[in-house]
């Protein structure tokens, strides 16, 4: 059995060595690591903690669930609402009481318990052909408009930005006009949904359709990039539904952790996100809109023009998340 | 078998299939859960499509790499030809590539913006997609194209190691009795090598059936995709493992009727090789035929994805290169050694127990142990972290009762839950590898050295051992490989701030941002390669 020694060896070889740092952190982010850590980073050098970044694209709240108490996680980052929402409804996350996060942070864009925090806020935009369509003053309702034929492209259905986008159709319009709407935009598609929102743009460049949906960050990040550059170039950014009830806005935000290890690092973390030059790095780095109120967006973002957004209590769109999905799956969005 | 086999051998045996089956085991527990309603909800709406793309894709795949594989194996082991030498190990070549890669490659390269379309809509003067006709590849049939291209090199691995151990004595015979190449593929190398076949396929079409990335890429929605959506979008991981169910049903079914078809078929050769003098020599059109074949597929499966890689990987070198890079290809590479050899010792021991043992039932756990093939990534994860998590919190509470510091998250924190779940999901293949060189070894073997006075220790260590070492090797090498590859386990299980080369790659392709992410796919595609060559070496010699 000498074999089945080296073999358990080798496992314990495995182990890896956990260095015991003081001032330490761990952050789970469901944002790309490379997005925060420029910001992580200056925390770092402005505090002297060290953060632990882990980015996963999902499961992060299922990974949480299990490590129970023992969870390493201190603070967890996501790029949509629903995900808070799932992380405080499976009891994973901590009340989280400051002066600064409450200054800092409008109302509507916290819990009242200070179980999540909002950081930025994103809008759903249209994006049209500059030459075959313009820019239009059009509302998500008109997708499913025939005139649209044939016309239409966006990423997966099932994907958190554009389920939150259909709860808040559901939250306007009920269930059953929410589901013949997604019918409607589902016959204007021009093919199966597929690739991210910067795809879509990349296909109105290429004639393959003419509207695409896609969040405001996007263009802005689209704009900076050599590559991308004139794909983004070849489309006009639309505020929708500014006719009526303005524009849909998700959010990103962070928790506590229920078990977090280092909750004070953690709220010092919280406080530095929410504070002025995180919140402005936010909106230089990724052009999002901060949520403090007296941070600007970029200046690429505030050229893109003031704009009316929709009113709907953020919650809401957790409330509709469920009923989203089934709808999507109901009329086979993505088949 | 042998007549007596001490009790602790099949108790090894049933431990080490018990540990590696626990995953499978928290799936099924979480399987039998009530889900509110969902997995009913799933099955009057999408379910069915999900159900018939799988089963389509794992057709598809099965059968293309099989067409694909078995033409160049058979012309590898029994002909010669010009620049045989080299093709043999350059179709191992794709094995290499990240399925997932080389879908990003052919999409950029065959979409409506890339080059062969903007090529012949510059050469017809076609101005709008509503002017032409142009297969998408964002399509079921283009997924199962690109999962061929890349799969196909584990059926001619088995197939060409089956052929080229064929036994002399009915090569020469074929050779006298007047068969023409053909016939004696036909009628003599196929049906010998079936047992080979049938383990390569039933490896492709649990690789198919795991296979997330490459179909989420082209927004084909499968079982493993609707497990994903499922546990993410719905929030159910209940619903999630009822559907990981269904995947396991289908696979283990395959497996099934495969072996069913086999149950009366015995085949025993004595190791012999085939020797130069005995190779079919070419005519200048068949070698012609036969190099145009092999080039071609070389040139689809690896040379034009590598080379658009390459191309990517110059232009964005200076934006992409990154000391951390070094650290990286550690972590993965130690990741995969150290996995492929828990993997050989794991197949070693379950094989041989399931060959000597005089209990039938000592099969058992060498299937078994096979089971976590068929878990497609992210569902294993979450297999393992269950019972992992327990025995964490176990030690953890014992720490506490004996007054000391518990030690945390000791497994699930630690590449310790990753080494595991890389071994569930990949020990099939070392297992499947020994299997069939096993099948190659004669029982007389066993009985003579066991008549000998033998100990079935030194019978596994004197004979077995040496004549499995190519099966092995065969096996970690495939293994090594896997690890090396695989994504959705390593992106859910790493530890804090552990970073492998398929993660980090991921990030820029999930972003469709190949470009910068070209330089570290190309270095995962460089550490498969080293094996590879080594792997082609120790096939090419002589058993002495």
């Amino acid at each position: 059995m000498k074999w089945v020694t080296c073999a358990a060896l080798l496992g314990l070889m495995s182990v890896a060595q956990s260095a015991h740092a003081d001032e330490k952190l761990t952050v789970y982010s469901y944002r790309q690591a490379f997005l925060v850590e420029p910001i992580l980073k200056r925390f770092t050098d402005e505090t002297g903690i060290a953060v632990n970044v882990v980015f996963a694209k999902d499961g992060i709240a299922e990974r949480i669930a299990r490590e129970g108490r023992l969870s390493p996680a201190d603070l967890v980052l996501t790029s949509d609402f629903s995900r808070l929402v799932e992380l405080v409804d499976k009891d994973l996350t901590a009340p989280v009481k400051s002066e600064q996060l409450n200054s800092n942070i409008p109302a509507q864009y916290r819990d009242p318990d200070g179980q999540w925090y909002a950081l930025t806020m994103r809008v759903r935009n249209l994006y049209t052909a500059k030459d075959r369509l313009g820019p239009q003053a059009i509302s998500y309702e008109e997708l499913a408009d025939p005139k649209y034929k044939g016309k239409i492209c966006t990423r997966s259905g099932k994907h958190p930005y554009n389920i939150a986008l259909v709860a808040s159709m559901i939250a306007h319009h009920g269930e059953a006009d929410t589901k013949t709407w997604l019918q409607g935009v589902k016959t204007n598609l021009a093919r199966k949904p597929q690739g991210n929102d910067r795809a879509q743009v990349k296909a109105v460049k290429e004639g393959l359709c003419d509207i695409a949906i896609g969040n405001s960050y996007y263009y802005g990040n689209m704009l900076q990039d050599p590559e991308q550059k004139s794909w983004a170039e070849a489309v006009a950014i639309n505020f929708p539904n500014q006719a009526d009830r303005g524009a849909h806005v998700n959010v990103s935000g962070m928790v506590l952790t229920r078990y977090a290890p280092n909750k004070d690092n953690a709220i010092k973390l919280m406080e530095f996100l929410s504070a002025d030059v995180a919140q402005k790095a936010y909106a230089e780095v990724n052009m999002e809109y901060p949520v403090k109120a007296d941070v600007a967006p970029s200046t690429l973002v505030a050229s893109w023009g003031e704009f009316k957004s929709d009113q709907l209590p953020i919650f809401k769109l957790a409330e509709y998340h469920q009923a989203a999905v089934k709808l999507l799956d109901e009329v086979q969005f993505d088949l | 078998m042998i007549l007596g086999l001490a009790r602790s051998w099949s108790l090894t045996g049933y431990a080490i299939a018990a540990l590696l089956v626990l995953p499978l085991f928290a799936l099924i527990l979480q399987a039998a859960q009530p889900d509110e309603a969902v997995f009913g909800h799933l099955l009057s709406t999408v379910l069915p499509t999900y159900i018939s793309n799988s089963l389509w894709l794992i057709l598809w795949v099965s059968i293309g790499s099989l067409l694909l594989a078995l033409p160049c194996a058979w012309l590898m082991a029994r002909c010669e030809f010009v620049a045989r030498r080299y093709l043999q190990w350059a179709l191992l070549l794709p094995l290499a590539m990240p399925a997932y890669i080389v879908a990003y490659v052919y999409t950029d390269l065959l979409d409506y913006a890339g080059p062969v379309q903007t090529g012949l809509r510059s050469v017809f003067g076609w101005s709008s997609p509503q002017d032409y006709f142009f297969p998408d590849i964002r399509t079921l049939g283009g997924a199962a194209c690109v999962l061929s291209l890349v799969l196909f090199p584990y059926i001619y691995l088995l197939a060409r190691t089956a052929f080229m151990e064929q036994s002399l004595s009915l090569a020469h015979a074929s050779r006298i009795m007047g068969c023409s190449p053909w016939q004696s593929f036909w009628r003599l190398s196929l049906p010998m090598a079936r047992p080979a076949l049938a383990v390569g396929v039933a490896l492709v079409a649990m690789e198919t059936a795991a296979d997330f990335a490459t179909v989420n890429y082209f927004a084909v929605p499968t079982l493993t995709t609707a497990v994903y959506d499922t546990w993410l979008g719905y929030g159910n991981l209940t619903a999630a493992a009822k559907l990981s169910a269904i995947i396991l049903l289908v696979v283990f079914s395959l497996i099934g009727v495969e072996r069913f078809a086999r149950r009366k078929q015995q085949l025993f050769q004595k190791q012999s090789r085939i020797q130069a003098s005995d190779l079919y020599r070419l005519s200048p059109m068949q070698t012609l035929l036969a190099l145009g074949y092999c080039i071609t597929l070389l040139l689809l499966a690896f040379v034009l994805p590598s080379g658009i890689l390459l191309s990517y990987a110059i232009d964005y070198f200076e934006q992409s290169w990154d000391p951390i890079f070094w650290q990286l290809s550690v972590n993965s590479l130690s990741l995969a050694l150290i996995t492929s050899s828990v993997c050989c010792v794991i197949a070693l021991i379950l094989m041989f127990i399931r060959r000597v043992s005089p209990r039938s039932s000592d099969a058992l756990p060498s299937r078994l142990a096979s089971t976590g093939y068929a878990l497609p990534g992210t569902v294993l994860a979450i297999g393992v972290l269950v019972p992992l998590t327990l025995l964490d919190f176990a030690i953890n509470d014992v720490a506490d009762w004996l007054g000391m510091t518990g030690p945390g998250l000791l497994l699930t924190g630690s590449t310790v839950a990753l080494v595991f779940a890389f071994c569930v999901r990949f020990v099939a293949i070392a297992i499947g590898s020994v299997e069939t060189s096993y099948k190659r070894i004669s029982p007389s073997l066993d009985m003579v050295s066991l008549t000998l006075g033998q100990s079935p220790r030194r019978l596994l260590q004197r004979v077995h051992l040496p004549l499995l070492t190519k099966g092995l090797f065969a096996g970690a090498l495939l293994v090594f490989i896997e690890s090396m590859k695989e994504l959705p386990a390593a992106l859910l299980l790493r530890p804090i701030g552990f970073e492998n080369l398929a993660t980090y790659v991921f990030q820029f392709v999930s972003d469709e941002k190949l470009e910068h992410g070209a330089l570290p796919a190309i270095v995962i595609v460089l550490v498969g390669l080293v094996p590879l060559i080594y792997l082609n070496r120790s096939l090419e010699q002589d058993s002495r």
